[in-house]
């Protein structure tokens, strides 16, 4: 049996960005909280020192910071007529693991999302009808609006100090800024990062096409700043080592630099590491959370009561941890009903890489930061009529180089052959003159009826409970959406002078081998019917009042953005909701 | 409220020293912490990599070694300017890989049934990377024996082994019981990463790799460069034990 910690007010599941931000808010009204992290402690001098954070080997190649899949991993499978199999080795995605979660190594782009993108379904049908939309495309609104989440976003652009040049303050389109974003109201808190040679180029060849380019708004700051809880973040010194890495120079926003040693000091939180919870408990009524099961390293298993529960694992473990608490009915697509495991999304990339003249071109390209870059947003969202081209949906294209790491980063133009002394001269010869962006195409994902979550009938993790199983694929509207976006950037890299391009579409099957982003979404969505979402607007349980579910598994369908900052802006929206209703009248703060 | 154990952390560095985060559940000395009022800073409780040591084969056996020597002078053949695969440790990077946690599989699933799946839902074998080089390696000198009078891959002539690569790389030759060109794309894939990758790991000796290519290595700071456009960085590479021109008289 269960040894039983001191029952506390709040317990949060998941010690990342939005478990650290609930807590911040949270004993900021005087609750007594607890946060369980799975994984182990880890701050910037301890863990990744600038003396050794920048070994690729280690960290990208050998995933040294992300969850070990004998820890806990999935089965997949690209359709319901097909034997799932377990994910043994990490590919598709990297589940994060540890205090500061993915805002440990993630690249930090921060973007918002339009505000199109949440009442997506309404748009969509009032401007091209339903019959323009696939007939199995199960995509919503989110059930908040985007000047709803105005405030929130700001919160969280200026708790990271966030770098940019805004492009819409208050509704005036302003130069050089993205003029498509939604209206903010205030400038970014600091200016733009610099941008290297080959980001520069892909500016300008842009602008020269017709387009408005940008600089991608970043987590990596341009300056010192220092934060609304005082905290202090320094320059970054363009490393090229954000992505998979930890930043040791506190340039980097992650909970660890932009709220973790404010709240520490608080004497109404502690934190928990290499604390797992394996189930939400309910009463026997099933309509109210009474805490959490968690098992530490040893293996010893603890109950850790608490009048509210905050879930904030990573996306795909908030789902699976519901399905293994039996919180809300699983999701069936074959009579379409039920919630939990519905409208599981990820995000549709690609890239093309230039070669240019070495003679002409030296790029440095490992002076870089992981959200630096020049990007266009023309065909993001329905920033343009998709009515001719017969899909709905977009992206963000842009050179977004975020190094030249070695083992990755040495291409060779197609053709050559991939070893032997012409590969080896092919290397040499275009190291520092290859354009490589990486995620240049960063395209939405929509939602499908038969793309979804359930558990596994087969694998079982080490606990002996089934494990979750990814059913997904690429549809033909994030195909043609793909192509679309990934020709457009081809020109603009060709106007950039390339000589020779490698043209990479997304195409199916969906691969789980092939990294694709972190940005897995959906699963546990919010909503403003019980029937079609496990959360209501303001990320609480419709089952299970007294539980509010955290990040990107709340996003009915993906938008082609990076999700962070939209999660951080739901996180802070959650927050609010709790702090100033719940709080007071604790229930259902919306009628179902 | 409950103090830091620091303690606890810093046994879980040690852990971490391995290289196997696998250990945080399963070694004994590894326990969950509470931490509230400070952060849990100690001094010296980082895990720097060790370096490869030098010296026989941890992995290979004498045969295996020189196969793999063999291999690695093919897939990066040595020229006037840069040494090839095995002169720059490639055979040593590789040994030591699959003599660590990576030959292993440590923190991989490895729970069965292992069944036969689409090639987009991943690898599905018991079998690791070492396992995997054992078979291969003994297939490849199996192979070249019965064919080229029963000489071994490192034992052919340099034009023989192309042949036999190239033959491998179209599915021409095939290996007993193994998947040659599967196999094949392995080692190239392993070579060139023990080429790229910091000297600790025994390939890329003396960052002759990065000095090809003109990669500084782990440095991280180049503020005064990020606006500086096309101009060639001028500062030769560090490692992360530093450079050799430090420590040379």
């Amino acid at each position: 049996m269960s040894r039983r910690l001191p029952r506390k007010d709040v317990v949060i599941v998941g010690f990342g960005w939005t478990g650290a931000i609930i807590a911040n808010e949270l004993t900021d009204e005087g609750l007594d909280v607890i946060a369980l992290e799975r994984g182990p402690w880890r701050d910037a001098p301890t863990d990744f020192p600038p003396g050794y954070m920048q070994d690729e080997l280690r960290y990208r190649i050998r995933h040294e910071l992300f969850l070990r899949p004998d820890q806990l991993t999935f089965t997949f499978r690209n359709n319901m007529g097909q034997t799932a199999l377990p994910i043994r080795s990490w590919g598709a995605f990297m589940p994060p693991n540890g205090v500061g979660g993915g805002g440990v190594h993630w690249n930090a782009e921060m973007w918002r999302f339009l505000p199109s993108d949440f009442v997506l379904k309404t748009h969509l049908t009032e401007r091209y009808g339903a019959a323009f939309l696939p007939a199995d495309m199960t995509i919503q609104d989110w059930g908040v609006t985007y000047d709803e989440l105005e405030p929130h976003y700001d919160r969280f652009e200026y708790l990271c100090g966030t770098s940019g040049t805004a492009g819409n303050l208050r509704g005036k389109i302003r130069d050089g800024g993205n003029p498509f974003e939604g209206p903010r109201s205030r400038p970014y808190p600091t200016p733009a990062q610099a941008q290297p040679f080959s980001h520069t180029l892909f500016g300008k060849a842009a602008r020269e096409l017709g387009y408005k380019p940008f600089p991608q708004p970043s987590g990596n700051l341009s300056q010192a700043y220092t934060n609304p809880l005082g905290l202090r973040l320094g320059p970054c010194t363009y490393c090229g080592f954000c992505e998979w890495f930890g930043c040791s120079n506190y340039s980097k926003a992650s909970p660890q630099t932009t709220i973790l040693p404010f709240l520490i000091r608080k004497s109404n939180f502690s934190l928990r590491d290499n604390s797992e919870v394996i189930r939400i408990n309910v009463d026997r009524s099933g309509k109210r959370a009474t805490g959490v099961t968690f098992v530490d390293s040893s293996g010893e298993e603890w109950e850790q009561q608490a009048d509210l529960v905050i879930l904030s694992a990573y996306a795909l473990f908030n789902v699976q941890l519901l399905l293994h608490s039996q919180i809300g009915q699983p999701y069936d697509p074959v009579t379409n009903t039920g919630v939990v495991g519905r409208n599981y999304t990820h995000q549709t990339i690609s890239s093309v890489n230039g070669f240019f003249d070495n003679k002409k071109f030296n790029f440095n390209p490992f002076i870089a930061s992981g959200s630096i870059g020049m990007c266009i947003d023309e065909f993001n969202g329905d920033n343009f009529d998709h009515g001719p081209h017969g899909f709905v949906g977009g992206g963000y294209v842009g050179q977004v180089q975020t190094g030249a790491r070695p083992i990755e980063s040495t291409l060779v133009p197609p053709g050559t052959p991939s070893w032997g002394a012409e590969w080896k001269k092919a290397v040499k010869d275009n190291y520092l003159s290859t354009v490589k962006p990486g995620t240049g195409v960063h395209g939405s994902f929509y939602a499908y009826r038969d793309i979804y979550l359930d558990l596994d009938p087969t694998y079982k993790d080490r606990f002996g409970r089934p494990l979750m199983r990814i059913t997904m694929d690429l549809k033909e509207n994030e195909i043609k959406q793909n192509k679309f976006l990934t020709d457009k950037f081809a020109e603009i890299v060709k106007a950039m002078g390339a000589e020779k391009l490698a043209v990479q579409y997304r195409t199916a099957p969906y691969d789980i081998t092939t990294y694709q982003t972190t940005h897995l979404n959906g699963g546990a969505i919010m909503g403003t019917d019980p029937k079609t979402s496990v959360l209501n607007r303001y990320l609480q349980s419709w089952d299970v009042p007294n539980l509010f579910v955290m990040g990107a598994s709340a996003f009915p369908q993906n938008a082609g953005y990076n999700p962070t900052l939209t999660v951080g802006a739901l996180a802070y929206w959650s927050a609010a909701a709790i702090r100033n209703q719940y709080l007071k009248n604790p229930g259902r703060l919306v009628d179902a | 409220m409950s103090e830091a154990t620091q303690t606890t952390i810093r046994f879980r560095r040690r852990e971490l020293l391995a290289g196997t985060a696998m250990l945080i559940f399963s070694a004994t000395t590894v326990r969950a912490a509470t931490i509230a009022g400070q952060l849990p800073w100690a001094p010296n409780a980082g895990d720097p990599p060790a370096r490869v040591k030098l010296g026989p084969w941890e992995f290979f056996n004498g045969d295996e070694g020189r196969a793999v020597e063999a291999l690695a002078d093919c897939i990066i053949p040595p020229d006037s300017e840069t040494p090839g695969g095995k002169d720059s440790g490639c055979a040593v990077f590789i040994d030591r890989q699959l003599a660590g946690p990576y030959g292993r599989q440590e923190g991989l699933y490895l729970r069965p049934p292992f069944q036969i799946g689409a090639k987009n839902q991943g690898h599905q074998s018991e079998k690791g990377p070492a396992q995997a080089y054992r078979e291969g390696l003994a297939a490849l000198d199996g192979a070249c024996k019965q064919q080229c009078g029963g000489k071994t891959f490192a034992e052919l002539s340099d034009d023989d082994r192309v042949g036999v690569l190239k033959a491998l790389e179209k599915s021409e030759l095939k290996l007993e019981g193994v998947d040659g060109k599967s196999f094949f794309a392995q080692v190239v894939k392993d070579v060139q990463m023990g080429f790229f990758a910091d000297p600790i790991y025994g390939g890329n000796r003396d960052m002759v790799a990065w000095k090809m290519i003109g990669y500084p290595g782990a440095r991280y700071n180049y503020l005064d460069w990020v606006s500086r456009h096309n101009e060639r960085f001028p500062l030769p590479p560090v490692g992360m034990t530093g450079s050799a021109q430090w420590t040379r008289s």
